[in-house]
């Protein structure tokens, strides 16, 4: 057990907290404390310059305009990046991902340079893509499906340092037709689930505790209205 | 409203005729359009006869029908759709245009929001004699009056500032300091107030405070009156008396009303979006016996229910919560992570009754709000 708190990250939550993605930290927490560990959220916010020292990071989603307020801060601090670097996980939810790219399409036709920490591009599609979203996952830790709610027009293309979180079974995911979902690179998660996707998914957020903790695994924690919502996503509707 | 939407096919110059010679008052803005319009049209009625809709049917065929049962009142108090709200505009010449507040309905329409503020713009510069009553305290809300010669600005409260973090004029963040915002872009900034509340006053222009005591509850609630007030005293009603007659408004479409069922005094509250949410939450009364708390997912409620983490979750110390829904597991979780012991109990009706005995608080989504009012008619015919 870590003798100090376990501080997590949530990125600009008032220029990317729009679709309850905070919640992502918030479960991060109270997984922590419901085991006996010290935890914070540390809000990092447009007027804050990006601390390096946190043991792990959240992004969350968001429209055009925050969005390339939060790319222009990020690249201005670049202190996630150096955390990354070092092995701090990071969780980056939808317009996160295109953020965390080397760059983005606006609906306008723009094109925005991002963060860099993610081998992707993404461009805008046909139609959006809204609803909800299984995914099979392909990063080894993670057994279960994964459910969460996609809203995006965002299609994403992987380059060859980045792999799919997953395979959609249900849902579109990134978009572009090779059927993969999400982008991880190191220690970086991108996803398009929202949900919150870690209060659907807690053995995507037991993954990233173990990682900032630095053991091989949690030892589950017994929350059966977690389960119950599981199975009724997972429930084909 | 079916004979309104028939009217308007046989004749599409309709609504114009049926507005014709009435001065009326449009009601618009994402959240509390029917409250401010039955507080509009009670404090519009100590001037005249007021032809108001009954029921918030606020599309074009809803405001027909409603034109159409009185046409003989001089003065009208209407809400509209805000999407609507430009071409009833056009079509009814208003006087005064109630804005609000602007933000998402819902999460899976994220985006519009923005869209509607620059409709809302551009066809308010279609009426410069209009006078527009527009909430300062609202960023989109502001842009959307900002430009027009005519408005009086009301301090009617920002419940839900995150839908504006950028400027509606220059993508740049807004800044916000205490009650004032600005934007870092342009010289787009909160206005000085004409209007604003208090917990015990309503002020206005010229000195005048004047002590205001709602039947309904909560602050988003004095905001909503001091909107309407400021909207009638436009009109030319007197302010005291606009004042009296909006604090006694008890009940809007169901809303705020309390209903016995077996031994529970059942108190109704509806939330759409999250703005309502939280502002709901800040009206329960926490001496009460018992919280339901029903959430669903149909289309009319959003299919995404993210949303509930961007809402505040009080410690309801010593009130029985009671999770319901068709999505009460979803909700069931995030009480779970806010650390709010509760119980989970899907049929709405159910949880009400798995309260101890006594005053029961139940706050709902649309469709839940709906088929439970539907569900509680049910009972009280058959008994």
């Amino acid at each position: 057990m870590p003798e100090s708190t376990v501080r997590i990250g949530l990125i600009l939550p008032d220029v990317m907290g729009t679709y309850g993605d905070g919640g992502n930290a918030l479960v991060l927490r109270q997984r922590l404390r419901m085991r006996g560990y010290d935890a914070e959220i540390v809000p990092i916010g447009l007027e804050d310059p990006v601390p390096d020292s946190m043991d792990l990071y959240t992004l969350g989603g968001a429209e055009d305009s925050a969005q390339r307020l939060a790319t222009r801060h990020l690249l201005r601090y670049p202190g996630l990046q150096r955390a990354a670097e070092r092995g701090a996980p990071v969780l980056a939810i939808c317009a996160a991902i295109q953020v965390l790219g080397h760059w983005y399409e606006t609906s306008a036709g723009e094109r925005v340079d991002g963060v860099g920490l993610l081998d992707v591009t993404t461009t805008p599609q046909k139609t959006r893509a809204i609803g909800e979203i299984v995914i099979s996952p392909a990063v080894e830790g993670l057994t279960q499906p994964l459910t969460g709610f996609e809203n995006h027009r965002g299609g994403t293309t992987l380059g060859s340092s980045a792999r799919g979180l997953g395979r959609v079974t249900r849902g579109v995911g990134n978009g572009v037709g090779d059927g993969l979902e999400g982008a991880v690179q190191g220690s970086v998660f991108g996803t398009y689930l929202h949900g919150p996707v870690l209060a659907r998914n807690p053995e995507l957020a037991d993954l990233l505790l173990a990682r900032a903790l630095g053991v091989d695994a949690l030892a589950p924690l017994d929350l059966p209205e977690v389960e119950q919502l599981r199975r009724e996503r997972l429930r084909t509707n | 409203m079916i004979g309104g939407l028939i009217a308007l096919k046989i004749d599409p110059t309709l609504m114009k005729q049926l507005g014709h010679g009435r001065r009326t008052v449009l009601v618009t803005g994402t959240n509390g359009k029917s409250t401010t319009t039955r507080m509009t049209a009670a404090a519009l009625a100590t001037l005249d006869d007021v032809a108001t809709q009954p029921d918030g049917a606020n599309m074009d065929a809803g405001i027909v029908s409603t034109l159409a049962s009185n046409l003989t009142a001089p003065l009208a108090a209407i809400e509209v759709d805000e999407l609507h709200t430009p071409h009833v505009a056009d079509a009814l010449d208003p006087q005064a245009i109630v804005l609000l507040n602007l933000s998402r309905d819902q999460l899976d329409r994220v985006g519009e929001i923005n869209m509607i503020e620059r409709k809302l713009r551009a066809g308010l510069q279609r009426h410069p004699d209009a006078v527009i009553v527009a909430n300062c305290d609202d960023v989109l809300v502001t842009s959307a009056a900002y430009d027009n010669p005519n408005v009086v600005w009301v301090a009617a409260g920002a419940g839900w500032a995150n839908d504006s973090v950028s400027c509606p004029r220059s993508g740049e963040p807004i800044v916000r300091d205490g009650d004032h915002w600005y934007s870092s872009g342009s010289d787009f900034a909160r206005p000085q107030p004409h209007w604003w509340v208090d917990d015990e006053n309503l002020y206005g222009p010229d000195g005048l405070v004047l002590p205001m005591k709602l039947t309904l509850p909560g602050r988003a609630n004095r905001g909503n009156a001091a909107q309407a007030v400021a909207a009638a005293v436009a009109l030319g009603a007197d302010p005291a008396e606009a004042v009296a007659a909006a604090s006694i408004v008890e009940e809007v479409a169901g809303r705020y009303s309390t209903v016995q069922v077996g031994p529970h005094s059942v108190r109704m509250l509806l939330a759409k979006n999250p703005a309502g949410w939280q502002e709901a939450l800040s009206m329960i009364d926490p001496t009460v016996d018992g919280l339901v708390i029903a959430v669903n997912g149909q289309v009319p409620d959003g299919e995404d229910l993210s949303w509930l983490w961007d809402v505040r979750f009080e410690h309801f110390d010593g009130v029985q919560v009671v999770a319901s829904g068709e999505r009460g597991t979803d909700l069931g979780v995030r009480l779970t992570y806010a650390g709010v012991e509760h119980t989970l109990v899907p049929d709405p009706l159910r949880a009400i009754a798995s309260c101890p005995p006594g005053r029961v608080e139940v706050l709902a989504n649309y469709t839940a709000f709906r088929d439970l009012n539907t569900a509680l008619a049910k009972g009280s015919a058959h008994a």
